[in-house]
């Protein structure tokens, strides 16, 4: 406990609160009423009111759109199922910059939308929204999926012939059952829609601002720290009360459930109906989530062939200091040691949150764990600057920070894929083993670890594809002759020039493929119990 | 307790260890003053020839380290609020809109470059006290797509009031003058050339005649501009764009094959000029390397390599500019400047009243 407690103190709590600190206070003084001040600006409480409702309707909508998508992919077996389920999570692993660019092939201009029906949404809210279902498709469908799947058929099968209807089976058996994982997907689509910011940004043109927007720009942009500290601390106030309300749906939701092993409740689908909610389903996922993807694809071809690929690696003295392709390497390794520190604090975290003396605060923890989710990467980058400046954690020049950022991120998601596992596990075997005579470190290597193994593996993969799409820590730090892939293509995209926008395609399309690499890896070693991702 | 309280401790270890480590081979870096290296902070758009470092190196002694921290704006932001205990000794970047910025928040310690007397008076400021020291030049311009202008028998615009005639309605893309830097310059441009009273309503004509604003570069540039090459893919509609002077020499040079001329041209009459400065950081733990560093960003050798790496102009007298830029994306003759004082005075206000007029 006390190491991960140390290591949020330390590289999160403690920077983000000296930031927040720099804005309120001048001259040794608090001024706590630019608080005040602030809230009674209209445009920001216009901002407050867009950033709540945009994130209300995004989740609403990708709830709509991904629930039937949970059910044929917790329910229905067919072919290439799971190269599917892999390629709906690697939106969420993209760094916006370049889903942008796809995007606007579905909504922009001469996109599908357009030639179709001559219908534009760029710059529209709709654009907003439809992003956001693209990004949060998989969380739904995991989530929501993962438990849907693991749901004894056989109940609601005995609710019709004790004579209920088939929606009067569902409603009351089924839906009970599923309610909290719901409520748990709603809620992580919320907080990540909430604190939007490259979607807002990119696709909604200057017109629409979220809180993390308005924080960016108060921050980088016109340096009005006082507001942006505000800013932070409104959004905490928001982002901390939807992760008390999810940390209490999660509870629920872990109530002991008859679960079954997920493969004997899927099966070919059967009948005209069940047939064609699957080619729905196929063909949403096809139009909303593959399509974008395809065009980053198709424009890193188009016009050169293999030509932008064979640019990334030649030195071109201008953009880079190192052929561009030298970025996979030190996207891979910075992966690597970011995954390391996720998958070792967000496993002791686990370990901790799971033990039955665990108090109320330790739990409490569990919730504080989330927390970097919700903070504006500005925030912290700038915090890292101002806080981490002192030895023995004069750290700002180090290469460590790039993956202590990314770990602030990926280890939520080791926590929430590890915590299930380890709460699953029979506390009485951890006892049997101990009065058998072994050592409670060898008890929990051989009662807990076989366990957990393949959590921890899927845990380690997340927090890995999420360190590799991370771009708004990294790029503060990545220096010029070892960028990450993001921020490579972020530079290319920088500069005018066919070879450029045709090598940002390419790189694009290659930490794709990597990508979608690390989740298909992740999808072999799925297990039933792997928690909500 | 046992198990988790072993694994602490291993932890523990592990992280003191690596820390340590870090912390270790940084302090080498950073001994005082007669450090053997010296550290540049910069934009993301900082770029030199290996070989050019090199040879400063060698005939220096000094090993140079570049942190790139952010955007423009971003690393100004950065470098001052560190200014107590900075990153490095050397700050790049700092451009005219920013200058009063860096200057009134006290990020720069005078020194005045070896070669000062060589920078071409124009690009001049601050010649009291020289806290900064001008290192390039960029002119920010719109730009047309040659193709569509071709194609729909229309002669280009060439200056701010032809953006306002009706046959140019809905072809102009600029970007929002608050986050990105283009945007900004756009706007002074039009401030320099209507005056504090007049741009307003400059604005008010140009937005009745649908100019279209997008959050940055990259967008206008590569999603908007009919004449990129991302915007042909994406099917882009607008033939005008806010961008650089040097973003037509860009076109030639990043294409394969090399095109005879370039696809884009610059409407001369809209420019804007931005000039960037270096300064030694006020709390530089290498001043002397750092001074070392100023004089070489002045010096020949970097003023000849840096335009086609950085896509900007030298301000060193005589210095050379490539073939390609004397070609395809000649110098506007007379470009809008504006006082870096008076942009300080005006700026903030300048963009929330521009916000509330062609955002909202």
């Amino acid at each position: 406990m006390a190491v991960p407690v140390a290591f949020f103190a330390v590289f999160f709590a403690y920077p983000v609160a000296a930031i927040v600190a720099r804005g309120l206070k001048a001259d040794g003084t608090w001024h706590l009423g630019r608080i005040g001040d602030v809230l009674a600006q209209s445009d920001v409480r216009q901002v407050l009111w867009f950033t709540t409702w945009q994130a209300f309707v995004s989740t609403a909508l990708t709830l709509l759109i991904a629930l039937p998508g949970a059910y044929v992919f917790a329910r229905f077996a067919f072919p290439g199922k799971q190269v599917l389920r892999a390629m709906v999570t690697v939106p969420f692993v993209l760094p916006t910059v370049v889903v942008g660019t796809a995007f606007m092939a579905l909504v922009g201009r001469g996109g599908l939308l357009d030639e179709l029906w001559g219908v534009r949404l760029d710059t529209t809210v709709w654009a907003i929204l439809l992003a956001h279902v693209f990004f949060n498709y998989a969380v739904v469908v995991r989530t929501v999926g993962g438990l849907w799947s693991q749901l004894d058929p056989r109940q609601e099968e005995a609710a019709r012939m004790l004579g209920a209807s088939r929606f009067a089976a569902w409603r009351t058996v089924t839906l009970p059952a599923l309610a909290p994982a719901v409520a748990a997907a709603a809620l992580m689509v919320f907080l990540f829609t909430f604190t939007s910011f490259g979607v807002v940004q990119i696709l909604g043109g200057p017109t629409f601002s979220t809180l993390e927007v308005e924080i960016y720009r108060q921050t980088s942009e016109i340096f009005d720290l006082s507001t942006a500290a505000v800013l932070t601390m409104i959004q905490f106030v928001a982002v901390g009360a939807i992760l008390a309300l999810h940390a209490w749906t999660v509870r629920r939701r872990e109530t002991a459930l008859r679960l079954v092993d997920a493969s004997v409740t899927a099966r070919r689908p059967r009948g005209a109906g069940q047939w064609a909610l699957l080619a729905a389903v196929v063909a949403t996922v096809a139009v909303l989530l593959l399509l974008p993807l395809a065009v980053l694809a198709e424009r890193s071809f188009s016009g050169a062939g293999l030509g932008y690929y064979r640019a990334l690696t030649r030195e071109d003295g201008g953009v880079f200091l190192v052929p561009p392709i030298e970025a996979v390497g030190n996207s891979l390794q910075y992966a690597v040691a970011a995954t390391a520190i996720a998958v070792l604090i967000g496993s002791l975290a686990s370990v901790a949150l799971t033990r039955r003396d665990a108090g109320r605060l330790v739990r409490g923890f569990d919730a504080l764990l989330m927390l970097p989710l919700g903070v504006s990467a500005v925030t912290v980058g700038f915090g890292f600057l101002i806080a981490l400046d002192e030895p023995p954690l004069d750290l700002r020049a180090s290469w460590i920070l790039v993956p202590l950022a990314q770990a602030l991120v990926g280890v939520p998601f080791v926590v929430r894929t590890m915590l299930p596992v380890l709460r699953a596990v029979d506390a009485r075997l951890r006892e049997a083993a101990a009065v058998l005579g072994a050592s409670p470190w060898r008890a929990w290597r051989e009662v807990d670890l076989p366990m957990v193994r393949r959590a921890l593996l899927i845990a380690a993969g997340f927090a890995f594809a999420v360190s590799l799409g991370e771009f708004g820590a990294t790029v503060f730090i990545a220096r010029p002759d070892n960028p990450t892939l993001p921020v490579a293509v972020a530079r290319l995209l920088g500069r005018p020039g066919d070879l450029n926008y045709g090598q940002a395609m390419a790189l694009s399309t290659i930490l794709m493929i990597v990508c979608a690499v690390a989740l298909l890896f992740l999808e072999r070693l799925r297990t039933d119990r792997t928690g909500e991702f | 307790m046992g198990i988790t309280k072993k694994v602490t401790v291993l932890a523990v270890g592990l992280g003191l260890v690596t820390l340590s480590a870090c912390g270790s081979s940084d302090g080498d870096d950073q001994g005082g003053g007669g450090s053997k290296t010296v550290t540049m902070v910069s934009h993301n758009s900082w770029a030199a020839s290996k070989d050019v470092i090199a040879a400063f190196e060698k005939q220096s002694g000094y090993q140079v380290k570049v942190l790139e921290d952010g955007d423009a704006g971003q690393a100004v932001n950065k470098a001052i609020l560190t200014k107590d205990n900075p990153q490095g000794d050397v700050f790049f970047g700092v451009d005219n809109t920013l200058l009063s910025r860096a200057l009134d928040n006290g990020l720069f310690q005078p020194y005045e470059a070896k070669d000062y007397d060589l920078v071409l008076p124009e690009f001049r400021v601050d010649e009291d006290k020289h806290r900064v020291t001008p290192v390039d030049t960029g002119d920010i311009c719109v730009n047309y797509d040659k193709e569509w202008f071709g194609e729909h028998d229309l002669t280009p615009p060439k200056t701010f009031d032809d953006l306002i005639e009706p046959e140019y309605k809905n072809l102009l893309v600029t970007e929002n003058a608050s986050t990105s830097s283009p945007g900004l310059g756009f706007l002074l441009g039009t401030a320099a050339k209507y005056g504090d009273d007049g741009w307003a309503d400059y604005w008010k004509k140009l937005k009745a005649n649908g100019v279209k604003v997008v959050d940055g570069w990259e967008q206008a540039y590569n999603e908007e501009f009919s004449g990129s090459a991302g915007g042909k893919q994406a099917k882009a509609d607008r033939p005008l764009v806010v961008s650089y002077a040097s973003s037509p020499p860009a076109e030639v040079i990043y294409a394969d094959p090399k095109p005879e001329t370039a696809p884009t041209g610059v409407a001369e009459g809209t420019c804007f000029r931005q000039v960037e400065y270096a300064g030694l950081l006020s709390n530089a733990k290498n001043p002397e390397g750092g001074k070392a560093l100023l004089d070489f960003l002045l010096g020949k050798r970097f003023q000849d390599d840096m335009p086609l790496n950085m896509f900007v102009y030298p301000v060193r007298e005589a210095a050379q500019v490539p073939q390609e830029f004397a070609k395809f994306g000649p110098r506007a003759k007379d470009p809008e400047t504006m006082d870096p004082a008076k942009i300080a005075a005006n700026r903030d206000q300048w963009v929330k009243s521009w916000t509330s007029l062609v955002l909202k």
